[in-house]
This record gives C-alpha cells, structure tokens and sequence, in this order.
C-alpha cells in the first residue's frame, strides 16, 4: 500500500458515510479532522462535530459506520475511528471499537440498537429528495397534477433522481424506472393526486429543515474549528 | 418600542436568560458538562454578525448593567420574559434560575416577567417548589427543558404520567405560558431526542395551556410545523430563527419563516432574542427590514407584513402573557388577532 493513495482511498471510502440527519458524507461536513495510515495497514481516522453536546446516537452511527468503511478496505489490518471533544466520546469510541453495539455502549440508557432512528431520517431524506426532484420538474413546466402518474423513469436523468433513488433503495422502496416517482416513504405506494398537494407541502417543509439545520451546523463547526476538514466542502 | 419609518412596534423578548456560566460555579467533576455548554453556546453566536460577538470572559458571566443595556437601552425591549434552565448538576448555583433573575430583575419594576421551571423528576418536591415559585415570582410561564441530564436520567417527556402532574398543576396555578426547548438527550437514547410527538399528546390533552416551542422545533421544523397546523395551542418561538439564520443564513432563514408563516401563521409566531446569545438590537433592526428574495422559489409563501412583524415581535407574546400595549402600537382590528389560536387549522389541498 503506497501511503497518500491508501489515504486517499480512506476518505473516499468515508464518502460513503452520511450524518443521518443532514443526508450528507461526514467528509464534505469537514466532520473528518484527520486521517492516518501507516505502512501496515494501521488506519486512524479521527472526526469532530460542530458542538460538545451533538446528540450521542447520530454520532454513535457516523463513527460505528466510518469504522465499517474503513475496516472493509482491501489492505487495511486494524481501522481505529476517534470521536474527539464530545461528551460521551469515551463511550463511542470504546463501544464502535469493541462492536458492542449502540445498548452495551451506553448501559442503561438505551432500549435498543439504532435501527429504527437510521431508517426515519432515510425516510426524511426520500422526502427531501423528492421535494427536489419534483421542483425542478415543475420549474420545466410539468403541471403538478402530472406528477402522480409519473415515474422515476419518465424523471430526466440527474444527480438528484439517482440519490433519490438511492434512498429508496435504503429502505427497500421500489427503484426501478417503472416505479412510480411520488412514494409514501413509510409503505412505497404510489401518492394519488388527491393526495400530491400535502405530500408536496410537507416534503418541502422536510427540506427546508435539513437545509437549514445543514446550515446551522456547518456555521457552528466553522466557529468551533479554524482549519477545514479532510474533504470538506462550502466552509 | 422599536419606531421605523412612521411605525412603531412594541417588542416584547419572550425568550432571554441571565446566566452564570463562570468557572466558579462549575460542580466539581462535571466540569467538562459546564465548560461544552457554555461552548455550545458560544458557537452560536458566531452565526450572529460578527460586530456583536463577545469575548468568551464577558459571555460566561456579563453583568446587569449589561443586560440592561443590551436589551433594554440599547434592544427596543418594552418587556421580557427570563426563561430559566437550572443544569444543577454542572452548575452549582444553576446556570440561570429563577431566583437568579427575579434577584436582578426586581430592581427594575415593569421590566421583567419571571417564568419558573419544573422537572417531572423532582416528584411531590417539585410541585411544592412550582407552587413556591409562582407564589413569590408571579410566575405565568415555565420553561421545560426535557434533555436536563439528573443523577443517571438524561432527560423526560411531556407525556409521561409524572409530567402530566405538573401540567395540571399549572392549569390549577394559572401557569399557562409553557415554553418547550428540546435537547440532544432523553430516555432511552436510541430515540431521537428533538421529537415532538409528546408535546402533541400534551396540547391535546391541556387545551388551556399554551405550548411556545422554542427554536419552532429545529432540528425538526418539518413535524414541528405539521403538528403546530393541527394543534391550536401550540405556538412557534423564533428564538434561534432569527438569531442562528438571519444574517448567517439569510437563504434558508426565508424559508424557514416563509414555512412557519403558511404552516403555524403570523398570529402565533413569537419573538425572543436568546439574550446573552445574541443581543436583540440587530436582530429586531434586521427583521423589521426583511422581507423574501424576490425570486420564484419565495412567491408561495405567505407574505409577512409590517402587521405580521408588529405581532411578531411583541404583540403576540403580549396577548399570550397579558401585557397592556400602548394605543399607539396597537393594530386596527382589521389586520387579525395578534395570539389568536382560532387560524390554526389543518391545511388541506394547500
């Protein structure tokens, strides 16, 4: 393994990770504050958040799932992933590095492991990625009663459609081109049209709210961190 | 009062603190809990214009006369509301309670509203104590802080029986003002923390009490407004809209209130500074002077006019709070009823 190319190859295998609830890779967050890799494979990556006080269980899955990315690299023989400067980084840390899963890692405080939160913020990003999708379409002139019978295939090819897409299949939605383009996120049925105007309404407050906490939280971890991140992107 | 361009708009804060977060106050061995607060909050002032930050000396402890100048010299504020969060296990005399506030604020009659705090947790004790409060305070409001960490417990619901308790309690006490503010914890973790579905269990269960969701529900603007529409008594806070996106994030803060204007409405939509996060004068001065892009992706949105930000920014609180508003910054009766619950309806076909 030659050194900056395996480091290279680290980060865009970090792309992969998402903050669940912003819908974006930790590495165009600036969430990666470092990343080493030493000629035998030994790989430490180390990841900051915008405040002290981020909640535990969406930092406990960008670390759990940072050490998944890392460890599955073809060369690597140990992957070490740091949570630094957060209150329970001890916990997380020790937990994802021991695979002790979310409930053994914070005795007590937890029921159970973090499934369910994982799979409501995917259903969120369907929404939001729908709410893009159909904007744009609308933009172009589509009526708005058309977007019931379309499907995702009838959608212009884009990066958009495809990370839709992606989502959906997150969640064992239907994908393929003959799917329909509006699904209910919780079932995958077609969206009726009597229907499509409060979907759409409410798929558009969705985004706006990841859009702004996306704001929020890149603007705080700017004014918690002078450097950019590995990877990081808008600072 | 705020007076721009021949308009004079009464303000009340509904949401401001005065803390003691100096490391004199941090509890032996949970000094890191004190310090990440107060850092937290720190950062978001670094969304505010950069002309109103603070050093981080004067932000862990600033004196009266600074409030008093900030808010009400140089802030237009007519009258504000001192919310409370007491973090007694960080901080040993709290980090901002009641009886820090109504200390202060009582050398400065007419000023100050002093809301109280109670916690489910603190059992038959704590209802005494609410009881106490009220009496000795007035106190017309609480401010519940559900992600409070207590001995092993980080945080509580609206909706469990215990907290039922003090709900009633409040109904019985006249308490009727109960601002919410959600945290990043709360049994068990692996839920999320910021969801709001036990505020909606408690409004439509308490429908005499007012619900004043701080922050309107960030990081869940989204179930915050689809709640807000259904539950007539359930109003949107604008601290930490104005004060975090405004100037920072002048794109998504026209949303967002374009999105509270169409799902919860002018009528009960209220301003609060967040005091000592970021000073009210710039806030208020920028608000007054914003309106939409003026591109396509905004034409949707209700508009927010000079009426709509007179109640905003002080009528509505003053309703919601029983506070007598000068004839001068009064609204004719043909401009709605600043604090009314009755516009909230399900929107349907929208």
């Amino acid at each position: 393994m030659i050194l900056a190319s395996a480091q290279d190859r680290v980060l865009a295998a970090l792309e992969a990770v998402r903050d669940p609830e912003l819908d974006e890779p930790i590495t165009r967050l600036g969430f990666v504050s470092s990343c080493t890799v030493s000629a035998e494979g030994d790989v430490q990556v180390r990841l900051r958040l915008p405040t002290y006080f981020c909640a535990p269980n969406f930092a406990f899955l960008m670390v759990a799932d940072a050490h998944d990315v890392v460890s599955a690299l073809d060369g690597v023989r140990s992957a070490q992933i740091v949570l630094e400067e957060h209150f329970a980084s001890e916990a997380i840390n020790a937990g994802v590095a021991s695979r002790a899963g979310f409930v053994r890692s914070f005795p007590g405080e937890a029921q159970d492991e973090l499934h369910q939160l994982r799979s409501d913020f995917v259903r969120k990003a369907v929404l939001a990625g729908t709410d893009v999708v159909c904007r744009s379409l609308l933009a172009e002139g589509t009526e708005p009663s058309a977007l019931s019978a379309m499907t995702l295939g009838e959608v212009p090819p884009s990066p958009d459609r495809e990370r839709l897409r992606a989502r959906r299949a997150e969640l064992g939605l239907p994908v393929d081109d003959a799917s329909p383009l509006v699904v209910d996120p919780a079932t995958g049925d077609a969206v009726g049209v009597t229907d499509l105007p409060l979907y759409l309404r409410r798929a558009q407050s969705t985004r706006v709210g990841v859009e702004a906490n996306t704001g929020i939280c890149r603007g705080m971890l700017r004014h918690r961190y002078e450097s950019a991140g590995l990877g990081e992107e808008n600072r | 009062m705020y007076e721009h361009n021949g308009d004079r708009y009464f303000i009340v804060d509904s949401h401001m603190h005065y803390w003691n977060a100096a490391s004199e106050n941090w509890v032996p061995g949970a000094e890191q809990y004190a310090k990440g607060w107060i850092e937290c909050f720190y950062a978001y002032m670094g969304l505010g214009p950069p002309e109103t930050h603070w050093p981080m000396e004067k932000f862990m402890k600033y004196s009266e006369d600074d409030l008093m100048k900030d808010v009400f010299e140089d802030g237009y504020v007519d009258v504000a509301v001192f919310q409370p969060t007491y973090l007694k296990e960080w901080y040993k005399e709290g980090f901002n309670t009641t009886e820090r506030n109504a200390t202060m604020g009582q050398r400065h009659p007419g000023k100050f509203i002093y809301n109280t705090r109670w916690d489910p947790r603190d059992g038959e004790e704590g209802l005494k104590q609410l009881r106490h409060n009220v009496e000795t305070y007035g106190s017309k409001g609480v401010k519940l802080y559900t992600a409070e960490w207590r001995q092993d417990s980080r945080g509580w619901k609206l909706s469990d029986p215990e907290a039922y308790k003090y709900l009633e309690a409040c109904q019985e006490l006249g308490v009727v003002n109960i601002h919410v503010h959600k945290g990043p914890t709360i049994w068990p973790l692996d839920k999320d923390a910021f969801d709001h579905a036990d505020i909606d269990h408690a409004a439509t269960d308490f429908p005499d009490l007012n619900f004043i969701v701080e922050h309107a529900g960030i990081p869940r603007i989204d179930d915050f407004c689809y709640m807000a529409t259904q539950e007539p008594n359930v109003y949107a806070g604008l601290s930490v809209v104005i004060g975090a996106l405004m100037h920072a994030r002048p794109n998504f803060f026209a949303k967002v209130m374009g999105e509270l204007a169409f799902w919860v409405g002018e009528d009960k939509m209220t301003f609060g500074s967040d005091y000592a996060i970021w000073e009210p004068k710039w806030q208020i001065e920028g608000f007054v002077d914003w309106d939409y892009p003026d591109t396509e992706a905004f034409a949707d949105y209700p508009r927010i006019t000079t009426a709509s930000k007179k109640k905003m920014l002080g009528l509505n609180a003053a309703k919601l709070y029983g506070i007598e508003v000068p004839a001068e910054c009064r609204l004719p009766e043909d401009q709605g009823t600043p604090g009314a619950s009755e516009d909230a309806e399900l929107v349907s076909g929208a």
